[in-house]
């Protein structure tokens, strides 16, 4: 017998739910700005410029020790922080001040001293960004992150309808939204790596909602008698099985590159582990309900139609 | 649907022989394939394999004013040899980034005008001027300014040349396989695999290496300088011992007519740097050696002097050696430098990312660890699942995987730790495709439909959705490529292409096994 995470048939009323996760995705969302807001971002230096250097010790360093001889170089108030294993030890400082070969004279200034001050130190990781290129890159990751938003609402009105477009949208800036603020709330560092897999979180959530809304489109085809809501409920009932076996599936692949993966891309699998959660609940509840509140109507409820543009048209003065 | 004309069947098979042909030189030692097969290996990221990652960037600033310094140059020269005697001026002045001066003699301001004019013409066709010449405000003054193409122009040259320098040099560090690309208008992308301590590469890129020989001004009045104020026609320069020393303005001869340079040993056993001229350079070596024996001249480089000896007879060889505290490393890096040339522009060190190779092999295991647990779990509930199917889905999976492979060793596509990633999540995609492709098939079956008729429509309505999807993912993965900067564009083209395989993987190929073994096993019932 093959497995069946989900029941063949199963008949939940997710429309009769939607303004429960309505409320829950707007508390979601809100704790996410509110913590943004006061928390903020830990972000790394590819945001705000400076230096992390990862320093692989012969064994493990007391902390407070090293805080206190890497503060009396004196490029600035160090952050520490264990990477991996006790004797790999992160070391961020700020930007300093001054032109932009400044970073690189405190790289030279620390390795040198903690040369002299622990033999046989090793420097696995060293990363330097200036501020004018982390600005730089600050800019070029907004862009790519709203473009890519830009583009899925363009491209899923034209593929479907404006409706479709809107519904998909917001629940992906839910989605971010919402990865945005667990890294707010866990101050894992937030770098370019992190915008990688917010980008990717879009993508796989575009997945998740372009299937849902391609049964909603098929099904309101095919059932001319029922309403919106039956057809809703209808679709989504449908492609669960599929929902949740992907979403299970990419579940089980990224647990295992988060438990045993290298510890440099730690931060970007959890921000997607996190993303899919999220994607999964929010193409369920989120885009698929939200048509209804945008006021698309069936055809047994004198809405649509086969050929989609004239239908669209027909909505829209409707509305 | 299930119907595969012969011709299609066989694309599909050459394809994935192709993709094995291609992916194979990753799994075996270099040089035990045959000849004729193709033996690029995928090249590893420097996260991967270790190294370092240099951005440097120019002053815009700075070539814009050596810009203005080569244009002082020109117009003394041009004002100084002008038909009908030298045309003289006063106040000349680099403020403001405009070079001022006034000619003194109002008669012949036409004439210098006309001089600048020509002197600073375009040389190209079609392109537009490089400096403005224009009347001042002032009776008799003369501004001329550079114009913003003509600086880009500058900058662009200067680039150029940078890039070759710093080529130079890092051929000279014998590092092997150092990527150097310029990046926008004023940035230079070092890479350079494998380097472990990337200080002494960033001490050769870091100086510009501009060696000028200039007479030392002994008649300086000594209270003067201590105020900062140096005679006319003179500067006063910081001296590597400590201290200062006026010379003067003009060089005698600068590195740029040097041919070589090499450590040797001075009188003393000391480790020193003797360079040779060219002929051009002996001679006008030889000439000013000649002119000034007894007087001392110093020896320049970036503006510090380093020292100082008196010339006590002409030297005429086009010979020279420069002794200054130097270590033998030392010595052997400023025969480098001035080896290679100087940089016609200051490069400073914006960003450095910067990989030891054992982290680099951490990442690699880890990474590789962490995708075989990845394809096991996937496949293990895609076959508990899906049976029959499942298999066929791993199957395309594994295909999918290779054909990735292949594509990024034949293109020479660089695997970064993103693009690691990249490949996992590409994974997914592709057992998301399957999982709609079988749900859907499931529904049908339900629905009451016979074995073909269930997947085919099943096959039929789920590609639909996988296109539609798949577009979208096309989509963010172009624009990341395009937007994104470093690890954001290794993670775009992995997706990329990992997409356009998945699609072809997950949908054709298992359609193409699924249809053989319908039409061999005719099963009256499907287990799905």
């Amino acid at each position: 017998m093959l497995l069946k995470l989900v029941p063949d048939t199963t008949n939940i009323g997710f429309v009769r739910l939607r303004f429960i996760a309505f409320g829950a995705t707007l508390l979601l969302t809100l704790a996410s700005i509110g913590l943004l807001a006061t928390r903020g971002l830990n972000l790394g230096v590819d945001f705000v410029g400076g230096l992390t250097m990862q320093v692989e010790f012969t064994a493990p360093p007391p902390l407070d020790t090293l805080r206190e001889r890497v503060d009396r170089i004196g490029v600035g108030q160090s952050a520490l922080q264990e990477f991996g294993s006790p004797s790999s030890i992160l070391i961020r400082l700020p930007l300093p001040e001054g032109d932009q070969g400044a970073v690189q004279r405190v790289v030279a200034k620390v390795q040198t001293a903690l040369k002299k001050d622990y033999p046989g130190v090793s420097f696995a990781r060293v990363e330097s960004v200036s501020g004018k290129v982390s600005d730089e890159l600050i800019r070029d990751g907004a862009w790519a992150v709203g473009l890519s938003m830009l583009f899925v609402a363009l491209f899923t009105w034209f593929r479907f309808e404006w409706y479709f477009g809107i519904s998909t949208v917001v629940a992906l800036v839910h989605d971010v939204v919402v990865t945005l603020g667990f890294f707010a709330l866990t101050q894992l560092e937030f770098d370019l790596n992190i915008v990688a897999a917010v980008l990717t979180i879009i993508g796989y959530s575009l997945n998740d909602k372009v299937v849902i809304d391609d049964r909603v489109r098929e099904n309101l085809r095919k059932y001319r008698q029922m309403d919106i809501k039956q057809i809703i409920d209808l679709s989504v009932n449908e492609t669960l099985p599929r929902t949740v076996m992907t979403s299970v599936t990419l579940l089980s692949a990224l647990l295992a590159l988060l438990f045993l993966g290298p510890e440099v891309i730690f931060g970007f699998t959890a921000a997607m582990v996190l993303g899919i959660v999220v994607g999964t609940y929010s193409s369920i509840f989120v885009s698929s309900s939200l048509l209804i509140s945008l006021g698309v109507k069936s055809r047994a409820e004198g809405g649509l139609r086969d050929d989609r543009m004239a239908g669209a048209e027909r909505v829209t003065r409707k509305g | 649907m299930l119907d595969f004309p012969k011709w299609k069947v066989w694309s599909v098979v050459v394809a994935i022989a192709l993709s094995l042909v291609y992916a194979l030189p990753n799994f075996v030692s270099p040089g035990t394939l045959p000849s004729f097969m193709p033996q690029n290996q995928l090249p590893l990221g420097l996260d991967l394999r270790g190294g370092s990652h240099l951005m440097l960037e120019a002053g815009t600033d700075d070539v814009a004013r050596a810009r203005l310094e080569s244009l002082e140059d020109t117009v003394r020269s041009e004002l100084r040899s002008a038909e009908g005697g030298a045309i003289a001026f006063t106040d000349l002045s680099l403020a403001g980034g405009r070079l001022r001066f006034t000619v003194s003699d109002p008669a012949r301001l036409d004439t210098a005008v006309q001089l600048l004019n020509k002197a600073t013409a375009p040389i190209g066709v079609g392109t537009g001027r490089d400096v403005d010449v224009a009347r001042g405000d002032l009776p008799g003054q003369i501004v001329l300014t550079p114009t913003a193409s003509g600086i880009a122009n500058a900058v662009d040259n200067a680039m150029a040349q940078a890039v070759e320098v710093i080529r130079k040099r890092i051929d000279e560090l014998g590092t092997r396989e150092p990527t150097i690309v310029r990046q926008g208008k004023n940035r230079i992308v070092v890479q350079v695999p494998g380097l472990q301590d990337p200080a002494a590469l960033k001490a050769l890129l870091g100086k510009t290496a501009k060696l000028e020989f200039k007479l030392v001004n002994t008649n300086a009045d000594p209270a003067e300088v201590a105020q900062g104020r140096a005679p006319p026609g003179s500067q006063i320069l910081p001296a590597q011992e400590g201290g200062t020393m006026v010379v003067r303005r003009r060089a005698i001869i600068t590195g740029d007519q040097l041919i070589d340079a090499q450590v040797s040993t001075d009188d003393n056993g000391r480790p020193a740097v003797s360079f040779r001229f060219d002929s051009t350079g002996g001679r006008r070596f030889a000439q000013a050696t000649t002119e000034n024996v007894g007087k001392p001249f110093a020896i320049i480089l970036d503006g510090t002097v380093i020292s100082a000896p008196t010339i006590i007879s002409p030297i005429l060889g086009g010979n020279g050696i420069i002794q200054g505290n130097y270590t033998v490393q030392t010595a052997t890096d400023l025969a480098i430098l001035l080896r290679s040339g100087k940089l016609p522009v200051e490069l400073k060190v914006v960003e450095e990312r910067t990989v030891g190779p054992d982290l680099g092999a951490d990442s690699i295991r880890a990474g590789v660890i962490a995708s075989i647990v990845s394809v096991l779990a996937v496949s293990i509930l895609m076959i508990i699942t899906y049976g029959r199917f499942g298999v066929y889905s791993v199957l395309a999976l594994v295909i999918n995987v290779v054909m990735i492979l292949a594509i990024m060793s034949a293109a020479s596509f660089t695997l970064t730790l993103p693009g690691i990633a990249g490949m996992v999540l590409t994974i997914g995609a592709a057992v998301d495709a399957n999982v709609l492709i079988n749900e859907r098939i499931r529904e049908e079956q339900r629905k009451g439909r016979g074995v073909v008729s269930s997947v085919e429509t099943g096959f039929k309505e789920a590609t639909r959705t996988i296109w539609d999807a798949n577009s979208l993912n096309i989509i963010v993965a172009i624009i990341m490529f395009l937007f994104g900067s470093g690890p954001i564009k290794g993670f775009a083209v992995v997706l990329s292409i990992g997409i356009a395989t998945s699609v072809f993987t997950a949908v054709t190929v298992v359609r193409l096994m699924v249809a053989r073994w319908l039409a061999a096993a005719r099963p009256a019932a499907l287990q799905i």
